[in-house]
């Protein structure tokens, strides 16, 4: 028989090695994995603009074609621009601002509650000498996070390509956002109807055809995926209506 | 392989060699014991995820039950299945860093498959059933052996998912231009996890037609 004294020495010696095993692992593999994340996102980002890259050439090609990371504040005013390596403005990033985390401080305000101004990030994508600006996107599946890019041509309106991803929506169903037959209906639809108006796409349940929905601001949903194809109608009208006045304003110049 | 003392046996006795190879046939974790198989449904749409998932899967069984077994002296019968889930845990969360590090494509695919090696009852009932009572040597086969059974049935089945289902062969596509144009179209059904159920019965099916002492009595 073992005594209760030798059970929790046994305990805690096991735990605390366990621990420090698997402490040293993450620490060991962390800058890959980082690494692996970064190449991640830059290959998101190409491939809403139609730009295909493998891990390999992936920063090589967002380093050739990304002229520009542009963040602006909620009034449409840039705030940081950053460009050939340095700082033209501010010293805010696109690249490093979590969408996730500035939509959060915009809830926070807006409930009246303390928080950062949030900032929201643009990527200017050179590609056969046209400006892409590519906005990336951020909301909420049925399962869990949601998360995309967008991008838009110069005249900040017409849809030039999207990608979404998503933690874990269901296979088959919701899962299908990340699919190719999916993201190929987005291309040359628009954002602002014909006075100028912020529209944003819907993803419309039974078909753009079948609604009352202009079949310019609109794709048709996920059968089955009902509260994925909300989800990402909600994350586009919620991530885009952040840059409206900047494209207003871009568009006055 | 033999050894200057009479006593100890060889490292390839007939004895490992059935530990080793039972699993791969008559003694099969999915298609005789019928465990772990969620996790079959859920990795074989494609070959690759099936494929490392075996080879985690056989990494983890292998490596917590020589753990176990060299511990088994020592651990307290009393609080045994949380040291065995303690060790399971932390391989797998070590498993899963790894993928995520060296071969991240593959570890989006898999998700909370990777996590979920923890629920997989083979490897409880290997550690339950043989490294606590065993040498750490026949253990580390014994789960060698369990992990490449799982593994070789979870190929199979991916190989004909991924064949029937997107018409490529670890992501290359095999099947000749020609088929399509004469109307064949791959089968949307087996991408979905029903059909991983039913090559999975398929198997058992042709298995036990093989293996007469397999068959019950009735």
């Amino acid at each position: 028989m073992y005594s209760n004294g030798y059970i929790f020495r046994y305990a805690s010696i096991m735990v605390i090695l366990v621990a420090a095993l698997l402490s040293a692992a993450a620490l060991l593999l962390q800058p890959a994995q980082e690494r692996n994340v970064k190449i991640e996102k830059i290959q998101d980002i190409l491939r809403s603009a139609h730009i295909a890259s493998t891990t390999s050439d992936a920063e090589q090609l967002y380093d050739k074609h990304i002229i520009k990371e542009i963040v602006i504040n909620a009034a449409g005013e840039e705030v940081g621009v950053y460009a050939g390596g340095k700082f033209e403005k501010g010293d805010r990033r696109a690249f490093l601002v979590d969408v996730k985390s500035e939509l959060k401080a915009k809830q926070q305000l807006a409930q009246g509650k303390q928080a950062q101004e949030p900032v929201f990030p643009i990527f200017v994508c050179r590609k056969d000498n046209e400006d892409i600006y590519i906005i990336p996107l951020y909301g909420v599946g049925l399962w869990g996070p949601i998360w995309g890019n967008i991008a838009l041509k110069g005249d900040f309106n017409t849809v030039e390509g999207v990608t979404f991803g998503h933690k874990g929506e269901t296979p088959g169903l919701g899962a299908e956002i990340a699919t190719d037959i999916f993201t190929a209906q987005f291309p040359a639809k628009t954002l602002f109807d014909a006075n100028g108006n912020f529209t944003s796409i819907k993803v419309v349940k039974g078909g753009v055809a079948n609604s009352s929905i202009d079949p310019a601001h609109g794709v048709d949903a996920i059968s089955g995926g009902t509260i994925t194809s909300n989800g990402v109608s909600d994350m586009l009208n919620s991530c885009l209506e952040n840059y409206v006045t900047y494209f207003k304003n871009q568009k006055a110049l | 392989m033999s050894t200057a003392k009479t006593e100890r046996e060889p490292m390839f006795s007939a004895k490992i060699k059935k530990l080793l190879l039972g699993p791969l046939n008559k003694d099969n974790p999915i298609t005789v014991q019928v465990l772990g198989i969620c996790s079959a449904l859920a990795v074989t749409v494609k070959l690759e995820p099936a494929f490392v998932m075996a080879l985690s899967v056989t990494a983890v069984t292998a490596i917590s039950n020589l753990s176990i077994s060299l511990l088994r002296n020592t651990i307290p019968p009393r609080i045994r299945i949380i040291v065995q889930l303690t060790v399971i845990a932390a391989l797998v969360i070590l498993v899963d860093q790894i993928l995520k590090a060296y071969v991240y494509d593959v570890s989006k695919q898999l998700s909370v498959f990777v996590g979920l090696i923890i629920t997989n009852c083979i490897i409880m009932g290997r550690l339950e059933a043989f490294a606590m009572a065993n040498k750490p040597w026949p253990s580390f086969v014994d789960g060698v052996g369990n992990g490449v059974g799982y593994g070789i049935i979870l190929i199979i089945v991916a190989f004909f998912r991924e064949l029937l289902g997107s018409g490529t062969i670890w992501g290359y596509h095999v099947m000749p231009k020609a088929f399509y144009e004469l109307g064949y179209v791959n089968n949307g059904l087996m991408i979905l996890p029903p059909m991983a159920l039913i090559v999975v019965g398929i198997i058992i099916w042709v298995q036990r037609a093989k293996n007469p002492d397999l068959q019950e009595e009735n």
